[in-house]
């Protein structure tokens, strides 16, 4: 059996969907995760609850309020209407979706990693003339390398999952919003689409595998040194 | 190098408050853990801040609640040398040292890389992580890290206490060296009176927070030599030994001092009780002791219920202590010649030639 010319866009646009769900989350993440780890100020406790969110909110009810936020009426779709940008029903907000949904598992890997750098070796440097931000770059940023990767991987592989967000913003346009997990959906509703349905799915543990594989590389590396 | 301490910092229940001016370029912070030695520390280098006070290091200020002043660490050019060396893991040795060196601006650095690594013995371990280092090796770099920053002051906290006895008196002589070399004043912190004897010039001494006495580290080992278990530790500098009849000469103060064996079999650093020195006023003609000296008292000093005998034995100075009656009872008074006893088995060493370790 082949894949139709729409199941190889369907890969494609999920492995596109992951790829820059994760190139925008990591920084944002790694702020995220330096705020928790080092920051003092008040309502931290409220910052951490709001990053981990969507961890425990069903994926539909994040969809939703990000409909609200984004949609043609919403506050932040108001402001992009005038400058010709349009979220939602786009790739664009499958990407979104992604970031917001995978950010917790993200942050918390990074986090995770910067909590085990020795204090001491943030003070040397500041007492070796390096300000705070030089202190991030040089100090924290290399230290927290594996946090990083074996965040980004479990990101990935958690975006390529992606669905409930998803198919309330982006919708289920094969060939623009159409990822694997929507066109699996689509085929396991249709009359004769089990035997493909199956094969994305093969396709899907496959890759899911691969990613948990180097997530695990990555970790098994930490402990050992 | 003058620094003037005034703080102020609550933490939970301790208090730290202290009124002080240091001088000089090597400076003692002595005390017992609890004493308020690293909350210092903190507060001197900018990582942590006063509840009120000023820190003024040679007329400049750090910090100064009332005009508002606060340098970040960054600014403030105080380099620290931790207990635990805090390596950059991620950096080899040659990237270490030069962390601080890097950020120091062009016209105010002083010593070069090459210098450094090869004054601490690091020449060969330029290209190394610091994970394949010894401990002795990691608490060098760490030094030489510290130095290159060229700091104005260089502030080292128990850099000896996760060091073995060997090590720790090996590594002096270079810690001095290296401030002396490159013209660094420094800060020396330990709860060790022996440390500071080696290392300052003039102790502070902490206690719960507060400064308790600010004197010579000769004057606080005197002191505290009547209260002290160990008395006060006679610090001797002894030349390369010969072998005699089971024991080892050893040259010291133009004369031999007999060691037993097991010493070792080289010159060193050594230690003697003030307690292990028995007063006799004339020669004992058979005594087990085997090392009969004779010497002239210099000076009498109190300690506690002790009464301590300072000694001229042909130049070198020497600490005995009695009870006051002994005193008393042998007429020992400033001038008087009298003979010190030693067992052989009563020096303890310190340390192993100044070689690298």
């Amino acid at each position: 059996m082949m894949f139709a010319p729409a199941d190889m866009q369907a890969i494609l646009l999920s492995a596109k969907v992951g790829s820059v769900a994760t190139l925008v989350a990591l920084p944002l993440g790694f702020c995220a995760a330096w705020l928790l780890a080092f920051g003092r100020f008040r309502g931290k406790l409220l910052l951490e609850l709001l990053f981990n969110l969507p961890l425990t909110l069903p994926p539909v009810v994040v969809g939703y309020l990000l409909l609200l936020l984004l949609g043609v009426q919403g506050p932040l779709g108001k402001l992009l209407e005038p400058l010709g940008i349009r979220i939602i029903f786009t790739w664009k907000a499958a990407v979104i979706a992604s970031v917001v949904v995978g950010f917790p598992l993200l942050v918390r890997s990074i986090r995770l990693a910067m909590e085990g750098i020795d204090p001491q070796l943030v003070q040397a440097a500041r007492s070796l003339g390096a300000g705070p931000l030089d202190v991030i770059l040089t100090v924290v940023l290399p230290l927290s390398r594996r946090g990083l990767m074996a965040g980004s991987s479990l990101f990935f592989a958690r975006s390529l999952g992606e669905f409930g967000a998803t198919i309330i913003i982006a919708g289920n346009i094969p060939g623009v919003t159409q990822t694997l997990p929507l066109a699996i959906y689509d085929y396991a509703s249709s009359p004769r689409g089990e035997g493909t349905a199956l094969l994305l799915c093969i396709v899907s543990v496959v890759l899911a595998l691969v990613v948990l594989l180097l997530h695990e590389t990555i970790l098994q590396r930490k402990r050992g040194t | 190098m003058e620094l003037t301490l005034q703080l102020r910092k609550q933490q939970g229940g301790f208090l730290l408050d202290l009124d002080l001016t240091l001088s000089g370029e090597r400076i003692g912070i002595f005390g017992p853990s609890g004493s308020g030695k690293s909350t210092l520390v903190s507060l001197l280098s900018g990582l942590s801040c006063p509840d009120a006070g000023r820190v003024l290091l040679n007329g400049q200020p750090l910090f100064d609640s009332r005009c508002r002043i606060n340098l970040p660490p960054e600014q403030r050019r105080i380099a620290l040398v931790f207990q635990q060396h805090a390596l950059f893991p991620h950096l080899n040795v040659r990237q270490n040292l030069l962390y601080g060196y890097r950020r120091c601006p062009a016209a105010e650095r002083r010593v070069e890389l090459d210098e450094v690594a090869a004054v601490l013995g690091l020449s060969a371990l330029l290209k190394q992580l610091p994970e394949t280092l010894s401990g002795g090796e990691r608490q060098r770099v760490a030094l030489g890290r510290a130095v290159l920053a060229a700091p104005r002051l260089l502030v080292m906290d128990e850099p000896l206490s996760a060091l073995d006895d060997d090590l720790r008196y090996r590594i002096i002589p270079y810690l001095k060296l290296v401030a002396e070399r490159f013209k660094i004043p420094f800060m020396f912190i330990s709860h060790s009176l022996v440390e500071m004897r080696l290392m300052a010039e003039q102790v502070a001494v902490l206690d719960k927070g507060a400064l308790t006495a600010l004197q010579t580290p000769e004057e606080l080992a005197r002191l505290r030599m009547g209260t002290s278990p160990a008395g006060y530790i006679n610090l001797l500098e002894l030349g390369q030994p010969r072998a005699e009849h089971g024991l080892l000469a050893f040259p010291w103060a133009g004369r031999e001092l007999l060691l037993s064996g097991g010493s070792g079999h080289e010159p060193g650093l050594f230690e003697l009780s003030s307690k292990d020195i028995i007063l006799c006023k004339r020669h004992p003609e058979a005594i087990s002791a085997r090392n009969l000296l004779p010497c002239t008292v210099r000076a009498l000093f109190g300690s506690g219920s002790k009464t301590g005998v300072e000694l001229d034995c042909n130049g070198a100075p020497l600490i005995a202590e009695i009870v006051p009656a002994a005193a008393q009872e042998l007429q020992i008074t400033p001038g008087s010649t009298i003979w010190a006893a030693i067992k052989a088995s009563a020096f303890r060493r310190l340390s192993s030639p100044c070689t690298f370790f």
